[in-house]
């Protein structure tokens, strides 16, 4: 195992690896993480921040609220460099910065502490609010959350008030492998749509159909990308 | 007590206006409650006041968000809607996220009695006593809240609750936050008058031999102060305008070293279902200087 952790982090080929890690399964594979793909789009090819910049104060904010399941998370913060692949096998141990929830003041790279549900979006309003106060218009703000998260109803508090109030700097991500016990009739983007918010839906599997949503153009508004994957896979 | 014409509230919104003026770190939010208290600075800074509409667990979340990008966050709304109900924001968003912010409330326990129950938080310091770190200032008068939201928005990143009410003193008193000030000297106990409390206690101890303290900030609790008041006799009576005994522990922790006696004396925690008016509410709850006398003679002769 310690040879194996060693191993120098990469590409997306990587993450599959550094995820057993933590799991101790070395059969793991990349759909068994429904965030995994999603993720790593977003830190690779789109997001302005890094291990030299996480303290920067017009870095781009990345915030995982559906902090459970968080491997994803860490393989993808850990190929990105923002902390040593040789701490993942401690995932979950008394010393650990890596708990089942992360912790933003133990995790290098987390932007917020998450685990009860449906944090993330009012913390992400109020984030995309603070950088616009103090003129920096550059930086975006994107939020995870995940459909069965949606239920809670801090969501559509913040849902509609971004909407309102044209919060173009604010972006979500919903995984959505359809866990919402009741579902989402007409689907998650209409909600969204529905408060004035720009909107795409795409394969959460597929890398440049995630791309092309990320880094659509929607002035005025904040921007949803609902990205779908095989149902329930955690 | 008196009900004044111009209230801790009003107060609130100058020293508020005056602070998003001058520190470009504050950011005002708003549920809509007091919303029209801030028309010249919404207009201002538009940036820095927002009106999240009538969202109270958004109300936290923002502020907690604006906090994490280094703003000094001030939001605002009843108790009852500002701890209790998103209650898990204020652990959670700003706590557990390990940022600052200052929570004024008003209307916290019995301010508007007609309101009924939905309208009353009597627990709220009871409740910010279950999470770490929170700064609690009940001011007893308009120059009070003054120095205190001064001194809440100017401390750091810390967490600061400043609990406003219409109930309040004849007189501001010199405070200095976080300390308890003696009122008055006496030798056969410790009245311990927490805001708003002091002129009915001052009026109910006025013929008793008693050490009056009044204090404008709750927590952290003076104990120092506390004990430097006590003379012969460590018995102490606390008077707060909120849930009977939330001090009591901090009280008991005060005087560990000492045999001691702490009566707590506040709002029942039993629900009222009663309307009317503020001094009928007082006299039910047994916090009118009359029955306030009665009680503490009782306890301290």
């Amino acid at each position: 195992m310690t040879s194996e952790a060693t191993r120098t982090p990469g590409g997306f080929d990587e993450l599959p690896h550094l995820i057993s890690l933590m799991t101790g399964d070395e059969k793991h594979s990349p759909a068994a993480t429904s965030t995994l793909d999603a993720l790593w789009v977003l830190y690779d090819r789109v997001l302005k921040v890094g291990p030299a910049t996480v303290d920067a104060p017009d870095r781009d904010r990345f915030l995982l609220s559906k902090g459970h399941g968080p491997m994803a998370y860490y393989a993808v913060l850990a190929a990105k460099g923002f902390f040593p692949a040789e701490l993942l096998p401690s995932f979950g141990a008394y010393d650990s910065p890596l708990g089942h929830h992360p912790d933003r003041l133990l995790v290098p790279g987390a932007e917020i502490g998450s685990g009860s549900l449906g944090h993330g979006l009012p913390l992400a309003v109020g984030t995309a609010l603070g950088l616009r106060a103090q003129g920096l218009h550059a930086p975006a703000v994107w939020v995870l959350i995940g459909d069965a998260e949606f239920d809670e109803g801090s969501n559509h508090e913040a849902v509609a008030f971004a909407g309102a109030y044209g919060l173009e700097r604010l972006h979500a991500l919903v995984i959505d492998n359809s866990s919402a016990t009741h579902g989402w009739n007409g689907g998650i983007a209409a909600r969204f749509a529905g408060e004035g918010w720009s909107t795409a839906t795409v394969d959460g599997r597929d890398h440049e159909e995630l791309y092309r949503a990320y880094t659509a153009p929607h002035p005025g508004r904040p921007h949803v990308v609902v990205a779908r994957t095989e149902p329930k896979f955690g | 007590m008196t009900t004044q014409e111009f209230t801790m509230r009003d107060q609130f919104a100058l020293t508020t206006a005056e602070l998003l003026d001058q520190d470009p770190r504050t950011a005002l939010v708003l549920a809509d409650i007091g919303a029209a208290q801030f028309p010249e600075s919404a207009r201002a800074h538009p940036d820095r006041v927002v009106n999240v509409g009538i969202r109270e667990q958004l109300l936290i979340g923002v502020a907690g968000g604006l906090a994490l990008t280094g703003m000094r966050p001030i939001a605002h709304t009843f108790a009852s809607f500002l701890i209790e109900r998103p209650f898990e924001q204020v652990k959670l968003d700003l706590n557990h996220q390990g940022v600052g912010a200052v929570l004024v409330s008003a209307a916290g326990s019995y301010d508007w009695p007609a309101g009924g129950r939905t309208h009353m938080a009597p627990g709220d310091v009871a409740l910010l006593d279950t999470l770490p770190d929170w700064h609690v200032h009940v001011p007893g008068h308009p120059a009070e809240a003054d120095l205190l939201l001064r001194h809440a928005v100017a401390a750091g990143d810390s967490l600061q609750y400043v609990r406003l009410s219409v109930q309040q003193n004849r007189e501001a008193r010199p405070i200095v936050p976080g300390r308890f000030l003696t009122v008055r000297e006496g030798a056969r106990g410790v009245v311990l008058a927490v805001g708003p409390m002091l002129d009915a206690v001052l009026e109910a101890t006025e013929t008793l031999d008693v050490t009056v303290l009044y204090a404008a900030t709750v927590r952290p609790f003076d104990a120092a102060g506390l004990r430097a008041a006590i003379g012969g006799r460590a018995d102490v009576v606390l008077v707060e305008p909120y849930l009977a005994g939330t001090s009591e522990r901090e009280a008991h922790r005060a005087l560990e070293q000492l045999p001691h006696r702490v009566l707590g004396l506040g709002v029942p925690v039993a629900e009222h279902r009663h309307y009317g008016s503020l001094p009928e509410h007082l006299a039910a709850y047994g916090l009118d200087a009359a029955h306030l006398h009665a009680r503490i003679a009782a306890f301290l002769w």
